[in-house]
């Protein structure tokens, strides 16, 4: 599989994990200046299914992060300047300073939806945006992380039911890191593989090793494919470790020695970079050039940051709801004629019918008739109803008498 | 009860409903409903008869039982630009969706400047017997929330004309309808497009003894109570609120300031009702024009109990706003 990515795919895989990295490197050290208004979450050893997933999505796709995927909008376009202003609360970042983290989003430019804390909930709201993209004709497809741990919510189970439904072009990317914050994936879940879970909404699913990139990538790429080709959700089981613990300030000493050794000599950018490098596509003069980049573009990223002002206390009010079109002005991108999805050509035949309907007139009010699926259409008067018709009803409440009976006769028996 | 006709035929407040429903999926594709049983069967109400036949599986969505998704998917439409018109069956179920609304919907646009243009509708109230699941008025856990809208309208003109806005707001609205209504009155409403300001209360009676506000199935309740307080030559001015969020503070102001009493009437149970947020706010704003206290109407702080016994004591009636307006008068 990894043969089948160019040199160019490897050296991007490689770059965005090293970027990943160094840019919650830079925010350790602010975090540890104090300079980070609130909690910080490490995504070190998960960088590469940030990166590998998000990279097999095109530009026009759409993506939801959740708190670990710092990789995926790195990926997607998000400058790291955006992320650190987040995180410091600053009034040039995207929210402005009303939120922290990765809980910011673009829906203009980058496809970018923002996530709440609440875990689970970009599950059926990316269904949404995959729905409402093969709606419009856009061709899109939606991908959206969750953890073990969101992975028992009951809004997993209504989003991915749903988009299962739908058929949604929707990937979802399950990071199965063994810990909910402190309580291990054993005491969650009775699964070995919580890839399993797709079973119960009749859709496809892979596990993927995690900590390679190459693989990551290469699956991503073959499940967004098959959701665009209009396979329906795919559900992608990436096993990782989380390094740290839950955020800063917890040092995870519930974690046994032993699994932490296991998984750091893992590490998904030790691996990639070995095998670049065995592969003789990437050598130690290209490694310097890669770090150098990295390390210039995030001074001059951290500065401008730390430049930047908190938020002016009257924004606080501000912004609670859309005023209007000079706010922002919504429209659809179509992508198909709405002539396909307007009257007549969008109707279906009726399964039964109603007088009056798609006339706008009254089709009964007070005295409307509470209509059944199963209804016989109205005959218009004088016309015969068809045999066929009549035999089954009758052979139906036949069926019901003889069951109706056989109860009665049983409990009288039990008396 | 008949409204004044303009032209048109009457026709029911559910009728009202799904015509605004079906006019404005006829003027915007964007516009597409889904929900429990919204498809084929046309809602456990009729609300959406015939719009699965007129526009197809694309546009009108049965879904799983699961609220959840349903708002959660109508929030991901919205951010493409679709303007989804979400039904719960009841609003007793909204609840289940209560992370996705306030939390999700509701803070969109202030934290990540993403507006939710979609509706979440449905029969709420009580007064048919529903039983304690089938008979809510949640209207205030939503009020509490900033970023959403909330509409609970008492006639078919309103209904039509502010669930019409509701869909071109580009806001989260929530929309009740109060199913006692539904198949009660009807209405002569215009041929033409016509939608109703959002965040407008309207004056239903003119008086100027002492101001009744109230909303959705209470406004007729309270109407009937003018009637009978008209005979004893108390003259109630009764106010429709339409919009609870934004409250239409200046009406409000307006009319107590010329009464200087008022009597708020509401379905929802006491304590943290809207009546209480009102008596704030003519604490704040209009103090000095009160000459008595304001009072309130409401349904008792219990859950909606299932006997017919038990629901008329439950909720408020025209003898007990009549009772309490009398006693208001007195001042």
């Amino acid at each position: 599989m990894k043969k089948e990515l160019t040199r160019q795919q490897h050296l991007d895989l490689y770059y965005y994990m090293r970027l990943n990295r160094a840019v919650e490197d830079t925010m350790v050290k602010l975090f540890r200046q104090n300079k980070i208004v609130g909690g910080l979450y490490s995504s070190l050893g998960q960088e590469a299914i940030s990166v590998g997933t998000a990279y097999a999505l095109e530009k026009k796709d759409w993506l939801a992060p959740m708190i670990r995927n710092i990789g995926a909008l790195l990926v997607k376009g998000v400058p790291p300047r955006d992320i650190f202003m987040q995180h410091m609360a600053k009034y040039d970042s995207p929210t402005k300073g009303k939120d922290g983290t990765s809980h910011f989003g673009d829906l203009e430019n980058l496809h970018i939806v923002s996530p709440i804390s609440m875990l689970g909930d970009l599950i059926p709201v990316m269904a949404g945006v995959a729905i409402a993209g093969r709606y419009l004709g856009q061709k899109i497809v939606s991908m959206t992380w969750i953890g073990d741990g969101g992975s028992s919510t009951g809004v997993f189970h209504e989003g991915l039911n749903f988009a299962a439904t739908q058929k949604a072009p929707f990937v979802l990317i399950l990071e199965n890191n063994l810990w909910a914050y402190s309580t291990p994936v054993k005491r969650q879940v009775p699964l070995q593989n919580l890839a399993d879970r797709a079973k119960a909404y009749g859709i496809s699913s892979y596990i993927v090793d995690g900590n390679d990139v190459a693989e990551v990538y290469s699956t991503a790429r073959e499940a967004v494919e098959r959701a665009r080709a209009g396979e329906g959700p795919i559900l992608i089981e990436a096993k990782t470790f989380r390094r740290l613990g839950h955020a800063q300030h917890d040092p995870a000493e519930y974690v046994p020695k032993e699994m932490r050794a296991y998984w750091e000599a893992r590490d998904p950018i030790e691996r990639h970079e070995k095998f670049l490098l065995s592969e003789k596509l990437l050598d130690a003069k290209g490694k310097a050039e890669i770090e150098k980049k990295i390390d210039t573009l995030l001074a001059s990223e951290r500065e401008f940051a730390e430049n930047s002002p908190m938020p002016p206390p009257e924004l606080a009010e501000q912004g609670v709801y859309c005023t209007g079109d000079d706010c922002h002005k919504i429209a659809a991108k179509w992508e198909r004629p709405k002539s396909e999805v307007m009257p007549p050509k969008s109707s279906v035949a009726a399964v039964w019918s109603v007088e009056g309907f798609g006339q706008g007139k009254a089709s009964g009010g007070a005295n409307a008739p509470i209509h059944f699926g199963d209804a016989p259409a109205e005959k218009p008067a004088g016309e015969s109803k068809p045999a066929s018709r009549a035999t089954p009803k009758t052979s139906a409440k036949k069926l019901v008498k003889a069951s109706a009976s056989k109860p009665a006769a049983s409990r009288k028996a039990r008396r | 009860m008949t409204m004044t006709a303009t032209n048109g035929l009457p026709v029911t407040f559910l009728e009202a409903i799904r015509q605004a429903m079906f006019e404005e999926m006829e003027r915007d594709p964007a516009v597409v409903v889904l929900g429990e049983d919204v498809g084929v069967y046309g809602g456990a109400f009729k609300t959406s008869e015939g719009l699965l036949e007129r526009f197809g599986w694309e546009r009108v969505m049965d879904t799983p039982i699961s609220e959840s998704a349903i708002i959660g998917a109508a929030c991901g439409m919205s951010y493409l630009g679709l303007r989804p018109i979400c039904e719960m069956q009841f609003v007793d179920f909204i609840v289940c969706a209560f992370n996705q609304i306030t939390n999700f919907v509701a803070k969109g646009h202030y934290l990540w400047d993403a507006p939710a243009p979609m509706v979440i509708r449905g029969p709420s109230g009580g007064g048919v017997h529903g039983g304690p699941f089938h008979s809510a008025n949640p209207e205030m856990y939503f009020v509490h929330t900033p970023g959403l809208k909330v509409i609970y309208p008492s006639t078919p003109y309103d209904a039509k004309g502010l669930l019409k806005a509701a869909v071109r707001d580009n806001n989260p609205v929530l929309f009740f309808e109060h199913k006692f209504l539904y198949r009660r009155i009807k209405e002569e409403l215009p041929a033409e497009d016509y939608t109703v300001p959002i965040g407008k209360a309207v004056v239903r009676r003119e008086g100027r003894h002492l101001t009744i506000l109230s909303y959705a199935a209470m406004m007729h309740t309270s109407l009937e109570a003018a009637g009978a307080l008209a005979k004893e030559g108390i003259e109630a001015e009764v106010i429709d609120l339409r919009t609870l969020l934004p409250l239409d503070e200046e009406t409000i102001l307006q009319s107590v300031k010329k009464t200087n009493k008022c009597l708020v009437v509401h379905e929802d149970t006491r304590t943290g009702g809207i009546a209480g947020e009102i008596a704030a706010i003519l604490c704040e704003r209009a103090f000095e024009d009160l000459d008595g206290p304001v009072l309130r109407v409401t349904s008792l702080d219990t859950p909606v109990p299932y006997a017919p016994t038990l629901e008329e004591a439950f909720l408020p009636n025209a003898q007990k706003v009549f009772t309490a307006a009398k006693e208001l008068a007195r001042y």
